[in-house]
Parts: structure tokens; sequence; C-alpha cells
């Protein structure tokens, strides 16, 4: 597996020159549009799919990057640029916004200084989340304006577009992207950056201090600005129709939609809102007066369809089409058939050919398959809360070491939950939360810190692997770098858990790799009944922190194929054969031997000291703790 | 219905084998071509070893950034298990072009499955056009094998509708800003495996 990109690698196509045509991602492409727009100020917590739009803005001069401990933090930053006077842009995925919604919902009060823009990437289909979100509601919620592209083009225009709307209506502006604008690269025409001077903070207590008083007073200008932002959208050119032949059906659309829409329908007339909330009405009403019958395609929620049947507009929409995941051309074309009259469209050719599936893993030498290798062990004596992250592939074989995985830094409450209401059933289990360094940071402080306060009955594991793995090792707090590779102060994980209350004795920091030795202090901390904090560090073996020692290998004529080194969940383990033997008993057992493949292994050495027989050795004397591990017994 | 003039490369594999990459090089090579370009993929956290397919669409006009099943006209499979996975995207006529390298993921190696046992044979029997690559092999006869993609993507550029130099001078060009060292390398690579894929071809 290839590790993380290095940033200096290679020059990225979002440098280019004005007038250049480079093939960009749609979140290439919203950083190059603020940055044309003049941006000073981006925040973000990585998230997929939004997490390239902060990490290509930060290749970009002349602006300030950073990665904030979590969405609610960024979108504070960002606030505060804009009140400085600068144009700032904080982005994150749908549930981080989430996160952010509380300073998104009072700021919207008082309006922006200088130009503010969130970016909000929604996975739709959820490749990589807990949940789907349609984040166009923020918009109604927060009666700020949505623009919606649908292709990295798009995304660069509408990036800029947002700021000069943003300041001319003094709102925040929510950019709107799913991961079909997101990860698609198309070729974009970039253009130059304007450079802005700051305006300088403008002191008005009256407007930015929100106290009830003045909250109050600024309400109505909510209302206001929502009403001249309608009018907006009937005018805007983002809101347009491409007229079509066949006028039995009309199709009202936005997003990545537009585009499958177009693919699949190009008789039909299309009208794309790229600015659609608020819903152009008025516009909507033309258009549906040229054409027999309408249909909203939008994804993922009827959020345009609402808004468009409550002003008494008759369309169809998710009484035809599904109201999550994609509405790519395959699901489009046998919903909208029978609407034309037409037969639905013929199969695929060639059938897809039946085979094993193949989940995500965690990587070889994975620092967490330590971690639950042990919880395996101790299942049936533990409720295990588990995280977002990496970590959460522990629900999975050949560990099933997970009960629960619900948001960020959820793990710690809900454990506490588990802990204060448990019933007769559960009264003998210990309660574990496995949390990840960043998502720790990001989220799972106060549920500890509420764990001491409450005197739960909690074992807390941190995986402390010193980066944002999941999202493509990101620097945070704890790492001890920057946004861009530079020192910066690195927080102290055993302290910090001290300082929120959890006694020392209780505070063990240990290595993932030494397996016995983990093993012991795992046990050893969920017997006491008190919140107690197990630190697991070793680095992320994809980051540059990770140094790879010589590959292990199975001596064929020890392993006696008991297949205990596979239930560490190395994907560099492979069965070299099975066999069966007849125990003394009568039962036939099935006996699976290993083998290791020697380029896939970096030489953490887990396998070896999970193997009874040790028939797992070194290819080569290796330094430090893979030596010492090798040396060891069996957990 | 009509379709937008597009012409369709599925790219499928394991997380890790550098399929996505090997879609951003043909996706490169095509708007380098002059061509309008959709590179997509859902990416997250099926990197982690799981299945990767990046959907590469280009012609003079490109609108849904996605394959649908039943239209690719090149299937491009860094694995034999996961060609047989995306075998129904390919259009009737498509052609499957696939590394005979067999990664068997965990679940298959703890007994839970087992691995097809003649994927190739399979997707010949339901009528599809099969050109098979050793280019593993292929990169191991070069002395290194992280040439692989390098070997595929070789084989990949007969299929193209653009000159292969083209796709080479971006391939490798690569490693003239980042490792200078590899350039030979990877256009003995690049060489190797057009010179392979024109063989099936002519045999095929």
């Amino acid at each position: 597996m290839a590790p993380f990109h290095s940033k200096s690698e290679a020059l990225h196509p979002v440098l280019a020159a004005t007038g250049a045509r480079v093939l960009l991602s749609g979140n290439d492409a919203i950083a190059r549009g603020a940055w044309e727009a003049g941006v000073r100020l981006a925040a973000a917590y990585p998230g997929t799919p939004s997490t390239e739009i902060l990490e290509t803005l930060s290749l970009l001069p002349d602006v300030y990057a950073e990665w904030s401990v979590n969405e609610k933090v960024a979108m504070e930053v960002a606030i505060g640029a804009s009140l400085a006077g600068a144009r700032a842009l904080c982005s994150m995925k749908h549930v981080g916004m989430n996160v952010a919604s509380d300073a998104l919902m009072t700021i919207t009060v008082a309006g922006v200084a200088g130009g503010l823009v969130i970016a909000i990437a929604d996975d739709v289909g959820v490749s990589s989340s807990q949940n789907e979100q349609d984040s166009r509601f923020w918009g109604r919620f927060a009666h700020v304006p949505v623009l919606e592209p649908a292709d990295p083009q798009e995304a660069m225009e509408m990036a800029k577009f947002a700021f000069e709307l943003s300041e001319t209506h003094a709102t925040p502006v929510i950019l709107r992207v799913t991961t079909r604008v997101c990860h698609v690269k198309a070729p974009v025409t970039v253009g130059a950056r304007i450079e802005r001077e700051t305006a300088g903070f403008q002191r008005d207590p009256g407007r930015w201090i929100l106290s009830p008083i003045n909250a109050r007073r600024q309400l109505p200008l909510q209302a206001g600005r929502e009403q001249r932002l309608a009018a907006v959208a009937e005018a805007s050119p983002l809101n347009f129709a491409t007229a079509g032949s066949d006028r039995r059906l009309g199709i009202v659309t936005s997003g990545a939609a537009y585009l499958h829409v177009r693919e699949c329908f190009p008789d039909l007339p299309v009208l794309k809102l790229g600015l659609s909330h608020p819903v152009p009405l008025g516009l909507v009403s033309r258009f549906a007066a040229g054409v027999d019958e309408l249909l909203v395609v939008e994804e993922t929620e009827p959020f345009v369809e609402q808004a468009i049947r409550a002003a008494g507009i008759a369309a169809r929409g998710k009484d035809v089409l599904p109201r999550t995941g994609e509405l790519t051309p395959d699901v489009l074309r046998p919903l909208v058939a029978p609407l034309l009259g037409e037969s639905a469209p013929p199969l695929p050719p060639y059938p897809a050919g039946e085979t094993f599936p193949r989940p995500p893993t965690l990587c070889a030498a994975c620092p967490h398959s330590g971690i639950y290798y042990v919880l395996a062990r101790l299942r049936k004596k533990v409720l295990i809360s588990g995280d977002i992250g990496c970590y959460a592939l522990g629900a999975g074989p050949p560990w099933y070491a997970l009960d629960t995985v619900v948001a960020m830094g959820s793990s710690m409450g809900i454990a506490l939950g588990l802990d204060k209401a448990r019933g007769d059933a559960d009264r003998s289990k210990a309660i574990i939360a496995v949390i990840g360094d960043s998502t720790f940071l990001h989220m799972g402080m106060q549920g500890l810190l509420n764990i001491v306060y409450q005197r739960g009955n909690i074992t807390v594991i941190i995986l402390d692997n010193r980066t944002t793995a999941m999202t493509g090792g990101q620097d945070h707090a704890g790492s001890g770098r920057g946004m861009h590779g530079e020192e910066a102060p690195r927080i102290d994980f055993p302290r910090l858990v001290a300082a929120l209350g959890v006694r020392p004795e209780r505070i063990r920091v240990v290595d993932p790799y030494q397996l016995p030795v983990l093993a012991k202090t795992v046990r050893e901390e969920t017997e006491f009944a008190e919140p107690s904090v197990v630190i697991a560090q070793r680095p992320c073996v994809l980051s540059d922190f990770y140094q790879a020692t010589p590959p292990f290998r199975v001596v064929d004529e020890d392993c006696t194929g008991c297949s205990n080194c596979f239930n560490v969940g190395c994907p560099a383990i492979h069965l070299a054969r099975s066999a069966q033997k007849t125990l003394a008993t009568g039962t036939i057992t099935e006996l699976q031997f290993a083998v290791i493949d020697s380029i896939a292994c970096t030489g953490c050495g887990l396998c070896a000291r999970a193997c009874g027989p040790k028939a797992i050795v070194a290819t080569a004397p290796a330094d430090g703790a893979a030596a010492g591990m090798a040396a060891a017994g069996r957990c | 219905m009509l379709m937008s003039p597009a012409l369709n490369v599925f790219l499928c594999g394991v997380g890790g084998q550098g399929v996505m990459t090997a879609a951003e090089l043909i996706a490169q090579a095509a708007v380098a071509h002059g061509f309008d370009c959709k590179k997509s993929e859902i990416a997250g956290i099926s990197q982690r070893g799981g299945v990767v397919t990046s959907h590469v669409r280009f012609g003079p006009k490109v609108l849904s950034a996605v394959i649908t099943p039943g239209s690719a006209d090149l299937l491009l499979a860094f694995e034999l298990a996961e060609a047989l996975r995306a075998a129904n995207y390919l259009k009737r006529g498509g052609i499957a072009l696939v590394n005979v390298l067999r990664l068997p993921p965990p679940v298959v190696s703890m007994g839970l499955y087992r691995y097809p046992e003649q994927p190739l044979v399979e997707l010949r029997a339901a009528g599809i056009c099969v050109h098979e690559i050793d280019a593993g092999g292929i990169a191991r006869e070069l002395h290194d094998l992280r040439l692989v993609n390098t070997v595929m993507l070789g084989a990949a550029a007969g299929f193209l509708p653009f000159p292969a130099e083209e796709l080479e001078s971006l391939v490798v060009g690569r490693f003239a800003v980042r490792k200078p060292a590899l350039v030979a390398a990877n256009r003995r690579a690049f060489a190797a495996g057009r010179m392979a894929a024109g063989r099936m071809r002519a045999e095929g």
C-alpha cells in the first residue's frame, strides 16, 4: 500500500497559471476558486469526501490554512476571520456540519463582514460515513443561500461567486457538494487571484454580541435577507433551463444529478438549480407551465420538491425516485422510463461473476491489529464502545471486537450510558471505549471528563497512531506537526488525560506491538472499578513516522496449522495449505498452515507473538522493538 | 436514447494497487490529447485493502462521470477476482484486459470464502473478449515489482484512441520530477506492456 503522500513531492495542477486547462477534482476546484476569490483564511477538520478542499488550498500561496481540532472550532475560526474583514472558508463533511451547527445557527442572525463560505461535502451513497445527510437543509434552517455545483468547473466558479454573494448580502453561504463532485476529476480552466485588503474588525457590539436583546432585534433581518436572496435566485444565471424537444416531462434538478439527467434524457427540458435555496419558485412555475408533467431529480432528500409542492406547483419526485443514494443513470433510466411510456432499458450483457466479498482491512503492521487481537480474546467479558476512524474496522473479521460505533467522540458517552444503566445481564462485564488520537482531540475529551466526573467504571483505550489516518494522514494537535509539515506544539496524551482527572495510577502507556504486556495491561485496568485510560502508542504504518523492519517468515516445518496467527488480522498472512487432523476424541479439526507475503510484511512481529509453536521468525536481525518482540513469548 | 459519445474505461483492483493513479494518468493523457474527460471514483474507506474501482470517460463532451453497468468499452483489471466482480460493467463487445495476479483477502486466508478457481475461464465462458497479462511476471523480469502498473498502462495503451507515446510520456514524466533514476526502468516496463498486449491482439 502506498504511504500517505508527501506534499512537497510534485507540482499540484491547482498551482497552474491563469488560463491553463488542468485536470482538477471538485475539491481541488473549490480550493482554486476560493483562492482566486482572495480567500485569506481556511479552516477544516478532515472528513471524506471533503478533505482535499483544505489540503489543496494549503498548497496555494497567501492563504492561512489550518486543520482545526474539530469542525465547530473550524467554523468559529472562519467566523473570526470574517469579522476581521477577511474572506474565509471552512470545509467539512456532512456530519462535521452537525458539530459546527451551533456557531452557524447564531452567526446567521448577525450575518458576516468578510465573505464567509461553508463548503459541506455530502457522502451520498455512504461510502465512508456513518449516515447519509442532505446538507441543503442547513440552508433552510439557518436562512442562508445554498449553491450546488455539478462538476469541477462549476465548483470553481461557484466557490468564487459564493464570496461575492456572501459579501453582497452579508450572509454565510453554503457550497453544497457531494462525493460525485468532490472526487470527480475533469478539465478546469483556471483564473487569476484577486488580492483583497482585509478591512479590519469594525466594532459593533449591537451586532456582534448576540445577547438576547441584540438577537431579538436582528432576527427580522434574516427574513428580509432571505427575501432578497429569493429574488437573486429568480434572476441568477446559476439557475437556467435547457430546452428539450420532448415536453411530456420537464425535469428540475441540481448538483451531479443534473449531469446524470442530461446523460439519460437529452430530449427532455431541464431546469438546473445552481442556487437551490431559496428555491426560485417563479422560475420553476414558468418552467412547469411549458411541460406536461414535472419531475424533481435531487440527491438525496425531497428538498426542492417540498418547496415546489408547498407553493402549489404539482411535481413528481420521491414518489418515483429513491430518497437515498446516488441518482446515477442506471438508477434513473428504469424508474423514469414508465413516465415516458417507455419500457425499462435492457440489463447489462454480462453478469458480474460470483466471488468473495473484499471488505476493507487494517494494513499489515497496523498497531490497531494488536489492540483488537487482545480485545477479541476478552470478547465474552467486555462491552466495547467504538468510535470513528480506521479502527472501526475492528468490528469485522477476524476480531469482531466492537459493539457500537455512532459518531465522532461518542464512544465515551455511550460507554458511560452502558455503565450507568446496566442491567443484570451486563453486571459482570467490563466496559471499554476505544478511540483514536485525532478523534479523542476532536470530540472525545469532553466525554472522558464526564466519565471522570460521574465516576464511570470505564476503561478508555486511546489508539495514538500520531495521525488522522482514515482520511489520508493529516496532522493534528497530537502529531507534533502543523498543516505544512512544520514543527508544532504536540499535546502530551498522558498529561492531558491526567488533567481531565484520571488518577495517574490508572493511566498506562503501552506499545500495541508488545502483545503480552498490552493484554496484561488492558486486563488489569478493566478490573478497577474507576475510570482508567490505556494509551497505545505506535505510528500509523502509512505515516512517515513509521519505520519498517525486515519481514518475518513462517518456518514451514515448525508451523502446526493452529491458525492463531490469522487472528491478528494481518493482510500479509495467507493460507499456505490446509489439512484435516483427527483428534484423540475423534473430532476432526481443520489445520491451516500460514505463509507470510514478504513484500507486504513490514516486520511488526505481531504474528510472531501470537504464534504458539514459535514458527514465525524474523528474516534478518532487526533492531529495537521488533528484536524485542521476536524474543518474547506468546500472548 | 442517445448516449454521450464518450469512451468508457473502467478500472478495478484492490486498495493500494495504484488503480486510482493509473486512472489519473489515462485521464491526464485524454485531456492532453484534447478530449473532454471525467474521472471518478468512490474512495474513502475502500482504500484499506478493499475493492477499488475508477471510472474514466472521455470524448468530445462528457456529461455524467459514472460508467453504468453494461457500458464500459475497456475493463482494466489489476486483479483476477476483481475482473470477475466488475464483468457486468462491460458493454457487449467490450474488452477486458486482466492482470493474472491473485490477491486473496484475509476473509479467504481465514477460510471464510474461496477464491474462484478459474476466473479467466468464467469470463470467457460468458462471451467476454479477455486479454490476460502477467504484469507481475513482466515486472519481475525487469527486476522491480513496483513496475507492475507501468506494465499495465503500457498494455492498455494499445486499446486507447490516442498515441501510446502520449500516455507513456505522462507515466515517465511523473518519475522525471520525483525519481529520475526510475525513468529508464519505467520506459522499459511501458514498452514491455505494449509488446505483450500487441502479441495478445495478434494471437486473439
